[in-house]
């Protein structure tokens, strides 16, 4: 590993100003990914921001019901948290679905929303990768390209956001604080990350200096209809070949909002505000959702090896609307499909 | 590699540790990871490395009682915190109650997973998340065995948490 010199902040100024100073500096949280990609130095820090003394491990309910997760709180203690469990608990399961309990005892929600791509060419530095080498060129495309985007990819990039968690912060319209520079300011969480365009190295929107201090969700309103479903090339510890995070409020059986997330299909946590639009006053079925289905995934295409993630989405969103709409999430500790639920 | 113009190297940082029970001042590069420094500067090589990427869990200790990927961690990190290996949870003599019941029920092959696993079901115990064999399974998926031992593993695992939870509803009784 480089040599780098190492920073330990305790307190959100001198952690941005530190940040600012230097912008070929990292922070460091939970280190899960950050480590790793030093490792394979594909991370070439000049310095460490250890971020680790800062005061963001809280997890705070709101007066209107939500809650404000804070930045360092680790992806366990947010998971099981009992007023996150049972007011947001499609969060609670999305986090469940991804990494491993060491990890997830170690990784912070700030951290989760900056990880990086886990396209393999990104993770290898022997190989061009606009994403890690702006300018250099993909190698995915046209190369081994399984795990890859299908919706919203660019000539330079074709890699997915690994996160499980972003995923349902993306469905339950979470908002993103952030602290810079030139103070603090929120972002809706379908604009904090980006699709690659031709700035494929550009992961989201902060600013230079800016941090993460913490993430606004809703709670209560898709308790009662929600699942996270997963699919992967084992049942567990596995990145998502494609994830869905759905919500839905009903009214008997229609539904009067409805919100649908895709993962491990593109640059970011994937969602159509406009089809889901359209769910509202419709009838809870399989050939609503069907319908609905085949319009989200409308403009997706392949690269050859992941043509299989088309159909697969498509299966996949019914089966979580399905099983939202039945009061039935997935379960994360027992995968296999249940009596009376259909594939 | 082209690793670009030298960068000077990075000052020690003085740490304190305390690794099963014994309290450590160090004095540490940065980019030691905790795994790196268990293993060699305090000789503590229970603590086996698979991957050194936080893909296979051997490397899992308990940081403050909480199982995480050693080799993930810069030890710098980790000032003030308290370690335990699998050194630390039992000795030849006086076994740790998931050491015995991994003999008693064969739970691996050639043991370089073990030390991991063993530290792994001692968070997983600790946590009180897993109720049943599934929830076992799913909450130690963090923790790959080569050999395949799982299933042992997990009767193993299964023992012990039986076990705690009768000596709880026992003690809760008397």
């Amino acid at each position: 590993m480089r040599q780098f010199s190492y920073l330990r902040p305790t307190g959100i100024s001198d952690a941005v100003a530190a940040l600012a100073a230097e912008p070929t500096a990292q922070l460091l949280a939970g280190g899960t990914n950050l480590v790793d990609l030093m490792k394979y130095d594909v991370a070439q820090p000049s310095a460490v921001i250890d971020i680790n003394g800062l005061p963001l491990k809280e997890i705070e309910t709101l007066e209107d019901g939500a809650y404000r997760i804070g930045a360092l709180t680790t992806n366990s203690q947010v998971a099981y948290d009992a007023g996150i469990a049972r007011d947001v608990p499609l969060l609670s399961s999305a986090i469940l679905a991804g990494a491993s309990p060491q990890l997830r005892n170690a990784a912070t929600s700030g951290g989760n929303l900056s990880q990086r791509t886990r396209c393999y060419y990104f993770y290898d530095p022997s190989t061009p990768c606009n994403k890690r080498e702006p300018g250099s060129g993909c190698s995915a495309i046209g190369g081994v390209n399984r795990i890859h985007a299908i919706l919203g990819a660019s000539d330079a990039c074709i890699a997915t956001h690994p996160s499980d968690m972003c995923v349902a912060l993306a469905a339950l319209n979470a908002t993103v604080e952030v602290t810079g520079p030139t103070g603090a300011r929120t972002i809706p969480f379908l604009d904090f990350h980006r699709l690659p365009g031709d700035h494929p190295e550009r992961d989201n929107t902060l600013q230079t200096g800016e941090i993460v201090t913490g993430i606004r969700v809703e709670g209560g309103r898709f308790a009662a209809h929600h699942s996270y479903l997963k699919l992967r090339d084992r049942l567990s510890y596995a990145f998502a070949l494609v994830s869905v995070a759905a919500a839905l409020d009903l009214d008997g059986d229609t539904i009067l909002d409805a919100r649908v997330a895709l993962g491990g299909v593109a640059h970011k946590p994937w969602r159509d505000p406009l089809a889901e639009a359209e769910l509202s006053g419709q009838p809870a079925t399989r050939d609503t959702f069907e319908a609905f289905a085949s319009r989200l995934l409308s403009g997706a295409k392949g690269q050859g090896h992941n043509d299989f993630k088309i159909p697969m989405a498509k299966k996949a969103i019914v089966r979580a609307l399905m099983q939202a709409a039945s009061g039935r999430p997935q379960v994360q500790s027992e995968k296999r499909v249940r009596e009376g639920e259909s594939l | 590699m082209d690793l670009g113009p030298a960068r000077a190297p990075s000052p020690t940082i003085p740490v304190t540790l305390t690794v099963n029970g014994r309290r450590q001042q160090l004095e540490l590069a940065p980019f030691v990871t905790l795994l790196d420094l268990l293993r060699g500067d305090l000789a503590l090589t229970g603590t086996k490395k698979g991957c050194d990427h936080g893909q296979c869990g051997a490397c899992t200790v308990l940081v403050n009682g909480v199982r995480i990927n050693s080799c993930l961690k810069f030890a710098v990190s980790l000032d003030g915190a308290e370690i335990t290996t699998i050194e630390g949870l039992g000795t030849p003599d006086n076994l740790h109650p998931l050491q015995k019941a991994f003999v008693e029920h064969d739970a691996y092959q050639c043991g370089y997973c073990t030390p991991g696993q063993i530290c792994s079901a001692a968070g997983l115990l600790s946590e009180g998340h897993a109720h049943s064999r599934e929830e076992i399974r799913e909450l130690m998926s963090g923790n790959l065995c080569r050999c395949g031992a799982y299933t042992n593993i997990a009767d193993a695992i299964e023992e012990v948490m039986a076990a705690d939870s009768e000596t709880t509803v026992r003690e809760a009784a008397e």
